[in-house]
């Protein structure tokens, strides 16, 4: 059984058929693409799939259970983790305390506890920082653990959103354009720490990109969205060769 | 005939509210900001008529050009110092800069005028009309009030519906940045708006005195905040909903007063609004606006 | 590397938060030598119940403006709820429990939960709306509350209690009956239970769980919501149940502050300046002037701003003019972009100096 299966999914906006009969099957351990123009409704594809909208119609399913339609955290608590494509972190708290409050569902105490800073609350805080540090060394900010999220530059706060979505341990991580405004360099790094979060955590990844030479770099199988629809999906280099592809691309 | 004569004096206290509520509709839909001071205009309005034609002995229209003129400044003053620096900033820090200059005037007008009231002579002159042998009066403060509001309601629907700066207030509300890339000056359409709302509080002001004649530093605090639910309750940002909104909160507050405590009337006025907001948060014509993800 | 970052973390919320503790305690220690040496004016030891109710008052409110991030008007009608409660109780059971060692605590405790409780009941319908929306009608419920308690009158009597909103000669009593909540007269004759040493206690426990929870896993969950709602709902925080948490211990302590309050009073009545918009306001001023977000800062300016104005009596008339300006000064010159970026501008220097110092390390 596929880890993320779509189907039909739409929404519309008044008259506007912002994503209309949506599909999508992604494999576990798969690294899949979302390309398409501005304006094709990548990140409400997105956004339909985190709950932030509700669908018209249509459902989607994570490991057999349907998330379409619930709740954004609840659908997080399934299991689908996301960034954004305009930065969200939480600005006036430290680069430590972003990732410890994405690992909020992970390891609990009680409020109780917390108030009387009974010993559960000083074990868990302390499995709570060295879970949150072992993130944050792999995305190299570790030695930026104190510093507020917004003091941090462009590029490594990109990365401190990946790490917060990652904290919440899900089964699917999804990542909305993760190298905009990245230079080619930091792009390449980046490639390379998409991978390497794959095989480490064992992830399926789903990401909406413009840069082609990141998605066919790393994307397996792509999803050409074009006007809200479907417009080829498969493997990445076989798609990316299909001429109605190139057309909504390049134009006539 | 009892209820007829309530019937009225909500009407007519409710034509004040919206006359108020406009200026908060307008400020909020295109400033985005809650103006708390809206409420001490209308104050200042007061006194101004009050100084001027009451003071001094000037004729009524002179008093009433005075207190126009003085808070459409003041309005624009107030945007351009306490306001406009803040643009960009947190909504939390605005709001309480905008309670701050509530508190500055108010305590201003304390320093200025003292706490005693000042009974205010009515800037009305038309007589009282009265219906069915005397079982039913109209103050001519109601009468002006009532027509003045619905005067200025069409007026204000021409505005920005028929004009150039009218339709650069819809272009600012709906999507501030796109609106000064088309070229349209952001900064004088909000001081536009701050200096329109605050001329109607100066309106709302006489009238609102002339028709309960006590005028104190605090006069402006309680009808602000009511004309600000009524703003919420026919939907912030549009000008029939601030019409619609103040016409029934007026009606509510004043068969409340009548019919079940007076004490009790504010109280009802804001349980409306809580009802209001957790039923239709956007109000009777408000639009949902949502945050882009 | 890691330990020590670590460490660091743990030391420098401690370490900020035992300035906070010994700050009060010497507070504390230099108020007791005070009234020793019998040194104070009546006029200050008058002030030092009403200086804790306001840091109570400020720290709780900071609670909701700094750590959740909305704007609450009706902080004061929270202390009233307490207030009234307490205040009722305490009048009920005076010659029931005559030990105020018994019957102030469980005032105390009733006052905080009645306000909490009504904290949870405006909270669920009112924490659904978002910033300005929330202001108001947190006012609106501020001055519902004190309406409400002017046409209150309930009576004891040997049938049990009698409640009536129009008069006391219609509660239609028995003639053993007793009016304990006189309408706009209020409640008189509260125990005049609130001492120093119990209003101080109140404070360092409100002090220790505002900063706890500050510093907790729910702490967390809270502050993420003021800094992006959206984000934090992404990662799984339940934003109803945080800001509500948020909420109710903010209404708890407001609660508390107003059992002091009234327990410190001989006539509870509810007026505009003692419970209405104007308390809200002037508690929101402390809260601000200290810092929003900053807890120490409330102590600092709601003992200042307590103290200062009944010193310089002869500037009374001016007292509200500086608050406001107080409000707008504090605001521009802390959130107006202009001023930010002149702030960062001048700290930029050292800021480049201690990232060189990073790189050579």
């Amino acid at each position: 059984m596929a880890l993320l299966e779509v189907k039909d999914l739409s929404i519309h906006f008044g008259g506007l058929k912002a994503v209309d009969s949506f599909y999508l099957k992604i494999e576990k351990n798969q690294l899949y693409g979302l390309i398409g123009p501005n304006g094709a409704g990548k990140t409400t594809v997105f956004n339909l799939l985190t709950g932030v909208y509700k669908p018209t119609s249509g459902e989607a399913r994570l490991d057999g259970k349907i998330i379409s339609g619930k709740k954004t955290a609840d659908v997080n608590k399934m299991g689908v983790a996301r960034t954004f494509q305009n930065i969200r972190l939480f600005n006036n708290l430290s680069v430590l305390d972003n990732v410890k409050t994405g690992l909020h569902n992970q390891t609990r105490y009680s409020m109780l506890t917390g108030i009387l800073k009974l010993p559960g609350y000083f074990k868990k805080e302390a499995e709570m920082d060295k879970k949150a540090m072992e993130l944050l060394e792999v995305f190299d900010l570790h030695n930026e653990a104190q510093t507020l999220a917004c003091n941090l530059p462009y590029g490594k706060q990109r990365k401190l959103e990946i790490a917060r979505a990652l904290a919440t341990n899900p089964k699917l991580l999804l990542l909305d354009e993760p190298a905009a405004g990245m230079n080619p360099n930091e792009t390449q790094e980046l490639m390379d720490t998409i991978r390497f979060i794959r095989d480490k955590f064992d992830m399926t990844i789903l990401l909406i990109e413009h840069d082609m030479r990141l998605v066919s770099g790393i994307c397996e199988e792509i999803t050409v969205l074009n006007f809200g629809q479907v417009l080829a999906s498969g493997e990445t280099s076989e798609v990316l060769k299909n001429p109605e592809v190139v057309t909504a691309y390049l134009g006539e | 005939m009892e209820f007829l004569q309530f019937f009225i004096s909500g009407l007519s206290l409710g034509s004040i509210y919206a006359i108020i509520a406009l200026g908060y509709t307008m400020v909020y839909g295109i400033a985005k900001m809650l103006n708390f001071a809206h409420g001490d205009v209308i104050m200042v309005g007061g006194y101004l008529v009050f100084t001027v034609s009451t003071s001094m002995g000037l004729p009524v229209w002179i008093g009433m050009t005075a207190a126009v003129v003085g808070c459409t400044a003041l309005g624009v003053l107030i945007e351009r110092f306490a306001y406009r620096p803040l643009r960009g900033a947190t909504s939390l820090a605005v709001l309480i800069t905008a309670i701050g200059v509530s508190y500055l005037l108010q305590n201003l007008a304390l320093l200025i005028f003292g706490a005693a009231p000042k009974s205010f002579t009515s800037v009305v002159s038309v007589p009282a009309l009265t219906l069915a042998g005397g079982a039913l009066t109209i103050t001519g403060e109601s009468l002006v009030t009532i027509a003045a509001c619905i005067v200025i309601m069409i007026v204000l629907t021409l505005f920005v519906n028929k004009t150039k700066p009218g339709r650069a207030m819809h272009a600012v509300s709906e999507d501030r940045g796109a609106a000064q890339l088309m070229g349209v000056n952001v900064n004088g359409t909000i001081a536009l708006t701050f200096a329109i709302g605050s001329a109607l509080a100066a309106i709302a002001g006489a009238l609102l005195c002339s028709a309960y004649p006590t005028l104190t530093p605090y006069t402006g605090a309680m009808p602000g905040i009511k004309a600000f639910v009524a703003a919420v309750f026919g939907g912030i940002g549009s000008i029939p909903g601030a019409m619609i909104g103040g016409i029934l909160l007026g009606l509510i507050e004043s068969l409340s007063k009548a019919y079940i405590s007076s004490e009790m009337a504010d109280a009802i006025v804001f349980l409306v609004l809580i009802i209001v907001l957790v039923v239709k948060p956007t109000g009777i014509f408000g639009k949902k606006i949502s945050e882009k993800v | 590397m890691k330990q020590g970052s670590r460490l660091s973390n743990m030391k420098k919320s401690t370490k900020t938060n035992g300035i906070t503790y010994l700050m009060l305690l010497v507070a504390f220690i230099v108020v007791q030598i005070f009234t020793a040496t019998d040194s104070m004016t009546n006029l200050i030891k008058g002030l030092l119940v009403p200086a804790c109710i306001y840091i109570i008052m400020a720290v709780s409110l900071n609670l909701t403006v700094g750590i959740l991030g909305e704007l609450s008007l009706g902080h004061a009608g929270f202390m009233c709820v307490g207030a009234f409660a307490s205040s009722f109780f305490s009048v009920c059971m005076r010659d029931v429990i005559t030990s105020e060692w018994v019957r102030f605590p469980l005032a105390i405790i009733i006052g905080g939960v009645v306000a909490a409780l009504f904290g949870f009941i405006v909270g669920i319908p009112v924490l659904r709306l978002r910033g300005d929306y929330l202001a108001i009608v947190t006012l609106a419920f501020g001055e519902i509350i004190k309406n409400l308690m002017n046409v209150l009158y309930v009576g004891l009597d040997s049938n049990g209690f009698h409640f009536s909103m129009k008069g006391t000669t219609d509660l239609g009593m028995e003639a053993d009956g007793k009016v304990i909540v006189k309408g706009a007269l209020g409640i008189t004759g509260t125990p005049r239970d609130s001492t120093f040493v119990v209003a101080f206690i109140l404070v360092v426990i409100t002090v220790f769980v505002v900063l706890n929870v500050v510093n907790s896993r729910q702490g967390r969950a809270i502050m993420s919501i003021r800094d992006n709602r959206i984000a934090a709902e992404s990662i799984g925080i339940n934003i109803t149940k945080y800001k509500l948490m948020a909420f109710v211990v903010s209404a708890f302590f407001a609660g508390i502050a107003g059992v002091l309050y009234s327990h410190n009073i001989a006539t509870l009545t509810a007026t505009t300046n003692n419970f209405g918009y104007n308390m809200s306001i002037m508690v929101l001023v402390y809260v601000v002037l200290g810092g929003i977000g900053n807890i120490r800062g409330s102590i600092i300016a709601a003992v200042i701003l307590t103290v200062l104005p009944e010193l310089l009596r002869e500037f009374s008339d001016y007292r509200m003019l500086v608050y406001s300006l107080v409000l707008i000064f504090m605001m521009l010159f802390s959130s107006s972009p202009a001023m930010v970026n002149f702030r960062e501008k001048l700290s930029l220097k050292g800021k480049n100096k201690s990232k060189k110092e990073k790189g050579v390390a």
